[in-house]
């Protein structure tokens, strides 16, 4: 028997959750002397109020997409991929190597490559990880975090003593050729008559990820493999007892996770900064965590979360820009969000469902 | 309530318990629902009821786990409420759970002093509880050496244990939770021996079961449970397991499982030699022979833990073992590439688990997800090279269900939201459905309602009727008896013997089943 509506479930929890964490984050801040409305104000404004306001909050939501859904498709075979960031790191290796390698006549050529580049590098790092749990039973969350810092030092070492330009002071890949330059949402809406901000960042990587979504979610739900995979996810014995090798489920979830993570350096990489740099992936692989608890696991889910989130951190910049909040503010904001969206979730879930309980009881 | 016969009247002493108007409802599930009962000291009253009928529930809040929406509790006359198992305790109530709650690294000792000692220091609660054991085992027939380690002792130690803890603090009713679900016929009958001496003594003892034989052998007094309600308490004396069979389900039930002789043909499984080590390097089947002719069950008896799971596992598919299986004449890969369960399936193996929910089922998943899960390959259920046809495996899962009466007939509902029974059913409709040389089948109606296992004993009894092997293993020994054409009984990873059905009972089973063979082995 159900507790309650599947609406509430997937729609009022996030958002009476999402409101407290709002509820609070105003008082924290009529605690340090500034007026919450003006700041929710300016949030909005920066975030959504105009398409330069836009292009960051998707350019950001781009990046968690990404993310999101790689810790998403490796929930649902319960591994816990905390990895997402060295798995970003290294994808954005991969960007690099594919646009540097060749003088890429069109970025429409370059694009798939690249992708494929991102989306390798980044299997490739979750595949460590993945396989020493298979085989060895290395717990999967203590791997991956190690691999993030092994991806930050590998970088790092790429960086400053194998691919930077000679002569250059700044630890950083040369900038890529004009031909692997993507479009941005303003190119793109061009055609079709709309106006859109030139300067904003977020470009054609938004469309793919917006694919992905749809891609992960045909992979959990309508194929084989996402059957298998969640089977797994739910009771090993089951999976063994139905003959689902447990080390396959383990080595491909993570390197579908990791391909996720890797693709995101399609959008900051190849996309925004047009050349590799140090620490490209900014926490992004951290936040794709809160994105998939937020989203429920849920391709669609994951693409509110990110939008939202994305929103966040477009209007977190803008007020630490234009006001006296400091930007710290900004993370208590998001940590609020986290906590009651992720980890609290029981609290706002346990008395809505007697709500519904003693509401039917009435009915009947 | 009705009640059919009031027992204890002509008694002058005050009921040991008595439970007036006891209701309890979890959500909209009114798990008891005004129950009244009275269990006179001195007595062994027995309660008897199908799964989720709310004996548990009725017992957790009489020692205080659970508090009653409504309802009083009188001990000996008085009007106790019982808010937590400490009270419990204070008023004599002492409770044997199904699952022992004993601290596996302790002595006994240890563990039945583990919260009654007397003061910071152990050691004058350690020799007073020695001296307190050492008259219990006299009087009671409860022989435990004090200072082995739990982990050392045999299941039957470990419920003696949790007597003597209860006991110990000074209990003067009972409480067994299914107490047997883990014993030998031996063990059980030591059991009921000491539940015996103890109603001698004077202590008042409540046995919950869903085991019709053992409430006519041994209560005074048995009242049955059915959907939350007290529907009868009689005296054992004057009824039958019959009577009670039907007042607990509600309707006239067929106790015997009916069924033809049966006209075995060829071989369709063997196996020579078949040794399974576990993942802690014990050994767990030390040589198992045996085989299986088409249109034959044979059942697999013995006490849980002997080996049985292993043997299913390594057949399904789901562990590594080596020596020798074939089916139909052809070997079957037991550690290579093909040595996991799609393969056995490939090979004509269906197999229904012992734990449906930890293995048959993803609870998780929806009655039309788990009605393919292990036939997920076949192409019949594939859209393309890519997808999954999930409308088809809906349509064909809704047929199924109508055929193997699954109530209800959701395929969409989670395998979770379904009774034990049902779920069995759900278990069964897609093993026996895809029409195997070979079923395996471990604990069939375990946890199912007596009106589900009718139902299932008769669609094994087809399917041997159509001419299919069947590999029954069972703890019950009254499902082995009534069901196998051939009994094998298994004890520490070896068949001890086999027996046929008409040629043995249970005292030679049990005494198999402990290890003890009649002949030269």
């Amino acid at each position: 028997m159900e507790r309650m509506p599947k609406w509430a479930d997937v729609v009022l929890i996030p958002l009476i959750s999402l409101l407290i964490a709002f509820i609070l984050s105003g008082l924290v801040i009529i605690a340090i002397g500034e007026d919450p409305v003006a700041a929710v104000q300016m949030m909005v404004k920066g975030a959504v109020g105009s398409t330069y306001g836009w292009g960051y909050t998707l350019y950001y939501a781009t990046n968690f997409m990404f993310t999101g859904l790689a810790v998403a498709v490796a929930f649902h075979a319960s591994m816990f991929n905390i990895g997402g960031e060295g798995q970003a790191t290294l994808g954005g290796l991969g960007v690099a190597v594919v646009c540097l390698a060749l003088p890429w006549p069109h970025w429409a050529i370059a694009l798939p490559v690249a992708v494929l580049g991102s989306a390798l590098f980044g299997a490739l790092w979750a595949a460590i990880p993945a396989y020493l749990q298979a085989k060895r039973g290395s717990h999967i969350v203590i791997t991956t975090i190690m691999f993030n810092f092994i991806g930050a030092s590998l970088l790092n070492y790429l960086l400053v003593n194998v691919m930077r330009p000679v002569g250059s002071m700044d630890p950083a890949t040369a900038k890529f050729s004009e031909g692997t330059h993507l479009p941005t949402l303003h190119d793109i809406l061009a055609v079709f008559g709309i106006p859109f901000s030139k300067a904003a960042p977020a470009n054609i990587s938004f469309i793919i990820a917006v694919l992905a979504c749809f891609g992960v979610w045909l992979l959990i739900w309508r194929t084989r493999l996402g059957y298998e995979l969640r089977a797994y996810g739910k009771s090993e014995p089951g999976a063994v007892y139905a003959g689902i090798s447990p080390v396959k489920i383990i080595m491909v979830s993570m390197l579908i996770s990791g391909g996720l993570a890797g693709m995101m350096a399609v959008n900051n990489v190849m996309g925004e900064a047009e050349r590799l740099v140090m620490n490209s992936v900014e926490g992004a692989g951290f936040i794709g965590i809160a994105v998939a608890l937020m989203g429920r696991s849920h391709p669609f889910g994951v693409f509110l979360a990110a939008i939202l989130f994305g929103f966040l951190y477009q209007g977190g910049a803008e007020l630490a820009l234009w006001t006296s909040i400091p930007r710290e503010l900004i993370v208590v904001i998001q940590a609020l969000v986290i906590l009651f969206t992720g980890a609290l979730d029981n609290m706002v879930r346990v008395p809505l469902e007697k709500l519904f309980l003693t509401l039917r009881k009435e009915d009947v | 309530m009705n009640t059919v016969t009031q027992t204890g009247r002509q008694e002058t002493a005050a009921p040991a318990i008595e439970l007036r108007g006891i209701s309890k409802a979890f959500g909209p599930v009114q798990a008891n629902k005004d129950i009244s009962i009275r269990v006179m000291p001195g007595t062994i009253h027995g309660i008897i009821g199908e799964n989720g009928a709310g004996k548990s529930t009725l017992m957790s809040i009489l020692y205080g786990f659970y508090k009653a929406d409504a309802g009083e509790i009188f001990i000996n006359g008085n009007l106790t409420p019982i808010p937590d198992s400490q009270t419990a305790i204070r008023a004599g109530i002492g409770m044997v759970f199904q699952h022992f709650k004993l601290v596996q690294n302790f002595t006994v000792l240890e563990n039945v002093i583990l919260g009654a000692e007397d003061g910071a220091l152990l050691r004058p609660s350690l020799s007073k509880a020695r001296g307190t054991l050492k008259r219990l085992a006299e009087e009671y027939e409860l022989n435990v050496d004090p200072d082995a380690l739990i982990e050392d002792l045999s299941v039957g130690h470990q419920q003696r244990v949790e007597i003597l803890k209860a006991l110990y603090r000074e209990a003067d009713i009972l409480i067994l939770d299914e107490p047997t679900g883990v014993l030998t016929p031996a063990e059980a009958d030591h059991l009921f021996r000491i539940l015996e001496n103890l109603k001698r003594e004077g202590k008042t003892i409540i046995l919950i079961t869903h085991k019709l034989r053992e409430i006519m052998h041994i209560t005074d007094t048995v009242s049955v449970m059915r959907r939350g309600e007290m529907t009868a308490t009689v005296k054992t004396a004057e009824t039958s397991p019959e009577k009670l069979a039907e007042l607990m389900v509600g309707r006239k039930v067929l106790l015997r499982v009916d069924k033809k002789p049966a006209a075995p043909g060829a071989n369709v499984l063997e196996v020579e030699n078949l040794r399974v080590v576990d993942e802690d390097g014990v050994e767990r089947l030390k040589g198992i022979s045996l085989n299986v002719r088409a249109g034959e069950i044979l059942g697999i008896a013995g006490v849980a833990g002997n080996g049985q799971s292993q043997l299913l596992e390594v057949l399904g598919g789901v562990a590594h073992g080596t020596g020798s299986i074939r089916i139909k004449g052809q070997e079957i890969d037991l550690t290579g590439k093909h040595s996991d369960a799609q393969s056995r399936r490939a090979r004509g193996i269906a197999h229904v688990p012992e734990d449906r929910q930890r293995e048959g089922l993803i609870m998780d998943f929806t009655a039309w997800e788990n009605s393919v899960f292990g036939y997920h390959h076949d192409p019949a259920y594939q859209k393309n090279k890519f997808l999954m046809d999930n409308a088809a495996i809906q349509n064909e899962t809704e047929g199924k269900m109508e055929r193997f009466d699954v109530r209800p007939p959701d395929p969409n509902l989670p395998a979770k939201s379904f009774s034990g029974g049902n779920q069995q059913k759900i278990v069964l409709a897609r093993e026996i459905e895809r029409n195997p040389d070979l079923l395996l089948i471990g604990q069939p109606t375990r946890g199912v309602d007596i009106g589900a296992i009718e139902f299932i004993h008769q669609q094994i009894i087809e399917l041997r009727d159509a001419g299919k092997a069947i590999l029954l293993v069972s703890v019950e020994l009254e499902e082995i008896l009534s069901m196998s054409d051939r009994i094998a009984v298994m004890f520490d990873g070896k068949i001890m013997g086999e027996r046929l059905p008409q040629e043995t009972d249970e005292k030679e089973l049990g005494l198999l089943m402990a290890g003890v063979n009649g002949e030269v082995a």
